[in-house]
């Protein structure tokens, strides 16, 4: 097939130089680099080829340069390592000496060669192909620029916990502004539920609410509860987000939080910041300290406001802050950066039926935080669900649902070791003739002061700590029984217990999939948590440019480890905020106007708007993120993908399927 | 090669950059050892491969044809993989009027946390090829052009 854009295909004459990294061992180890070089340097277009230990190197890098001065490339195929590694550090080391980058490629050899086959001939033949189509690509690569673009200066933090808290208050500190949106009524997240936090046994409400109230004062912050990203598009720097306000039925300017709609509301339903044991009106405050300081109308769970059914709240309200003409908003802004700070929810306990779920007695670790905290439904007292008492015996079951492959959750939940320690400590307290027994598999403390608080809780608190998991919870009268084993005894174990809690896995929140998919992050990991970048060394970073992610979103973390990830996306965000231009990536669609019929069938393919059809098509270079849908879809030819020409991937898979010598030989008389 | 015992089949794999060039490259970090019969080209949508792709890498001797992309509603660039789809299935009806068995072109959805997959897919498309024996391509390629 005739090249569709001749006049595109570069006039110069092909100086490639290729490069073969020996990684080491990584890939020297497997494949011949020596005879990779040999063989590429007899290709056609290239005038130089070598091998070296380390390309990334600085003496590897400078090789590059060197070379490229000598013999005057005007091509590079590093043959190393993914280019999601060290494309970029050969590009910025090309353009040093004045090659343009977009004539750098890089060859990988590595993660789809060396990594993957056994040492030997197959293994080097592949790494001599792959190097060879790349060689063939860079033949048709054209020098490129980046296209500069403006960005917004604002940022969106999704999340209100204190993973987002945090990102948002280190975001507008530094002069930016924020637009945080949370989807319950209040911010504060899991947080704001708990009692005291491990291991200092600070109060979690009193250290978290100043922070709380912080956000609300700031000048710099847009808090926007009952609301829920619904869309998100554009590209890093400029993202356009659609938000959904739920109306709140409350004015929160006039609410002088009196409380007397709540006591007249004749509706009672499960309290969900008590996670159930408490109820609450339809129009209620989730707690005291709730930011916005406001009451809140729960349109499902009311009467009826469409038509109005009831209405006795309003009747009630002196300050007149109830409005039932509020109506649902759709809030459109512009954001350069967006923090994804979703937190966490707790895996179901009925998912666990061995362990009788549906007993009043039987509850998860956020109930027994409710059950600890002065603000909640017992004042503090320990007193158990189904009939009040104060239980003398309390069985903690770690790792319910968690460290499962077969039935449950693979993973560690990462927080439940040192909680379930603070509890059995609290109760403790709380209760000093009381019985705590702790079932564990291994524990796992590895934080600052952790493992010591442990030994305070077993040694001093004299918290029974038994290895070994519990194969069933049942009611027997009065009584919950826990059968279990301790597999360091190697007997049976049988207790009487008053309440039991199950320390659940740690599970992404629902709704995150939908988010996920409005941003386009292409991928949630294998257990649904948002995906980093790279897990070492992008933690904080998702892969679609200016999208970070902070805090229990991106996999179970305790409060420290949300407040660091909070002030890095933070302080990532910021970089990008206050860069003067943003680059977009060149390598995008363009047309030529001579073989363009004006066909329209482009257009809709498009899902970025980036095509406009008049005479002919024309690309919008800065909407154009490059996939090339509508390159493959042009009857014409007209349209092509800059650096990706049909042409070019037609030489490519002619590269990819040359009879090597004597590679295809070895083979088929190896496997003939 | 004539009879197909012990033919080593020769794949060419256009595989989008966002999931599963990124799925091949977990298969590297993790070690995660497949036959080495795939010649990987990335692209950056499954959406960007066009149909003569496919017909050139058959006509120039592929014994298959592997595409990968994004799962359904994943696609970084929104909706590029139903392209990718749409045209897979009309390839699929057209192969056998040249003479190639429909199963020489494979599309799979790999994302970047599916290494193991990658390797699984991978190893699975060659012994399937390998039962279907070496494509005769020369035939192919005149039927094809």
């Amino acid at each position: 097939m005739p090249p569709r854009n001749p006049e595109r295909i570069r006039a110069q004459k092909p100086r490639i130089g290729v490069f073969v990294c020996h990684c080491g061992h990584n890939i020297a180890g497997v494949v011949d680099v020596k005879r990779v070089a040999e063989q590429l340097s007899k290709y056609p277009g290239v005038v130089y080829a070598t091998d070296y230990e380390y390309m990334c190197s600085d003496p590897g890098q400078e090789l590059l340069k060197k070379a490229i001065r000598e013999h005057r490339l005007n091509g590079v195929v590093v043959a190393a390592c993914s280019p999601s590694m060290h494309e970029a550090t050969f590009r910025r080391a090309a353009g040093e000496v004045d090659l343009n980058p977009y004539l750098v490629e890089c060859a990988n050899i590595r993660e789809h060669c060396s990594w993957v086959h056994d040492p030997g001939e197959a293994a080097t033949q592949k790494a001599i192909t792959i190097t060879r189509t790349m060689v063939e690509k860079v033949k048709g690569n054209m020098p490129l620029e980046p296209v500069e673009v403006s960005h917004k200066e604002k940022c969106l933090v999704v999340g209100g916990g204190i993973a987002g808290i945090q990102a948002a208050l280190d975001v507008a500190e530094a002069g930016y502004e924020v637009i945080l949106v949370e989807k319950s009524p209040t911010i504060g997240g899991h947080m704001a539920q708990l009692s005291e936090t491990f291991p200092t046994l600070d109060c979690s409400q009193c250290i978290l609410t100043p922070k709380m109230v912080e956000v609300e004062r700031h000048p710099k912050i847009r808090l926007l509860v009952n609301s829920e990203v619904e869309e998100i598009s554009g590209f890093i720097g400029n993202y356009r987000v659609r938000i959904r306000k739920k109306p709140s039925y409350v004015d929160p300017d006039l609410c002088n939080l009196c409380g007397e709609c709540e006591k007249v509301c004749p509706v009672r339903v499960p309290n969900e910041f008590d996670r159930g044991l408490s109820e609450r009106g339809a129009i209620y405050i989730p707690f005291p300290q709730a930011v916005p300081s406001t009451y809140t109308l729960d349109e499902e769970t009311c009467l009826g406001i469409k038509p109005l059914i009831c209405g006795k709240c309003a009747e009630v309200c002196e300050p007149g802050a109830i409005d039932f003409d509020m109506s649902e908003e759709i809030i459109e802004e512009e954001v350069g950066a967006v923090i994804l700070a979703t937190g966490y929810d707790l895996y179901e306990t009925k998912a666990l039926p061995e362990y009788s779920p549906d007993d009043p007695d039987v509850i998860d670790p956020l109930q027994f935080e409710r059950l600890l905290s002065a603000t909640g439904p017992t004042r503090g007292e320990i007193r158990r669900p189904s009939d009040g008492k104060v239980p003398k015996t309390v069985v903690f079951i770690k790792c319910a649902g968690s460290r499962d492959p077969e039935l449950h959750k693979p993973y560690c939940s990462a927080i439940c070791c040192m909680y379930t320690a603070k509890h059995a400590l609290l109760y403790k307290h709380a209760v000093p003739d009381g019985r705590a027994i702790v079932f564990y598999i291994d524990i796992r403390a590895p934080g600052k002061g952790y493992e010591e608080f442990i030994h305070r809780v077993m040694e001093e608190d004299r918290v029974l700590y038994i290895r070994g998991k519990v194969a069933k919870v049942f009611r027997e009268g009065d009584k919950l029984i826990v059968w279990g084993v301790d597999t360091l005894s190697g007997q049976r174990v049988e207790v009487e217990a008053d309440l039991v809690v199950l320390a659940m896995a740690v599970v992404p929140p629902k709704g995150v999939e939908d988010l996920a998919r409005t941003l386009r992050l292409s991928c949630l990991d294998e257990n649904g948590f948002l995906k980093e970048a790279h897990p070492k060394l992008r933690p904080l970073e998702t892969l679609a440019g200016g999208i970070f992610i902070a805090g229990a979103a991106q996999g179970p973390k305790d409060i420290p480890q949300a407040v660091t990830q909070g002030s890095g996306a933070a302080a990532k965000a910021i970089a990008l905020l206050s860069a003067p231009t943003l680059t977009h990536s060149p390598e995008v669609a363009e047309v030529d106007e001579e073989l363009c019929s004006g066909c329209r069938v482009c257009a809709p393919l498009c899902p970025y708007g980036a095509i406009t059809v008049e005479e002919t098509a024309q690309v919008n270079e800065l909407l154009c993120e490059g996939c090339g849908t509508c390159v493959a879809a042009c009857p014409s030819g007209a349209l092509s993908l800059r650096n990706l020409e049909d042409s070019q991937v037609e030489s490519m898979v002619e590269a990819a399927l040359a009879e090597l010598s004597p590679a295809r030989e070895a083979v088929e008389v190896k496997g003939g | 090669m004539a009879d197909g015992n012990g033919h080593e089949p020769r794949i060419v794999a256009f595989l989008c950059r966002w999931c599963s060039y990124a799925g091949a490259d977990l298969a590297g970090t993790s070690r995660i050892k497949y036959p080495p019969n795939i010649i990987p080209i990335r692209v950056p949508c499954s959406g960007r491969v066009d149909p003569a792709w496919v017909m050139e890498a058959f006509a120039r001797g592929a014994d298959g044809v592997f595409i990968g992309g994004c799962h359904p509603g994943d696609c970084h660039y929104v909706s590029g993989n139903y392209k990718a789809r749409r045209r897979v299935t009309l390839l699929r009806k057209l192969l056998p009027q040249l003479g190639i068995d429909p199963r020489r072109l494979r599309l799979e959805w790999i994302s970047a946390t599916e290494g193991k997959r990658f390797a699984e897919v991978v190893t699975e498309f060659v012994e399937e090829l390998k039962e279907l024996g070496p494509m005769r391509a020369e035939e192919a390629a005149q039927d094809v052009r």
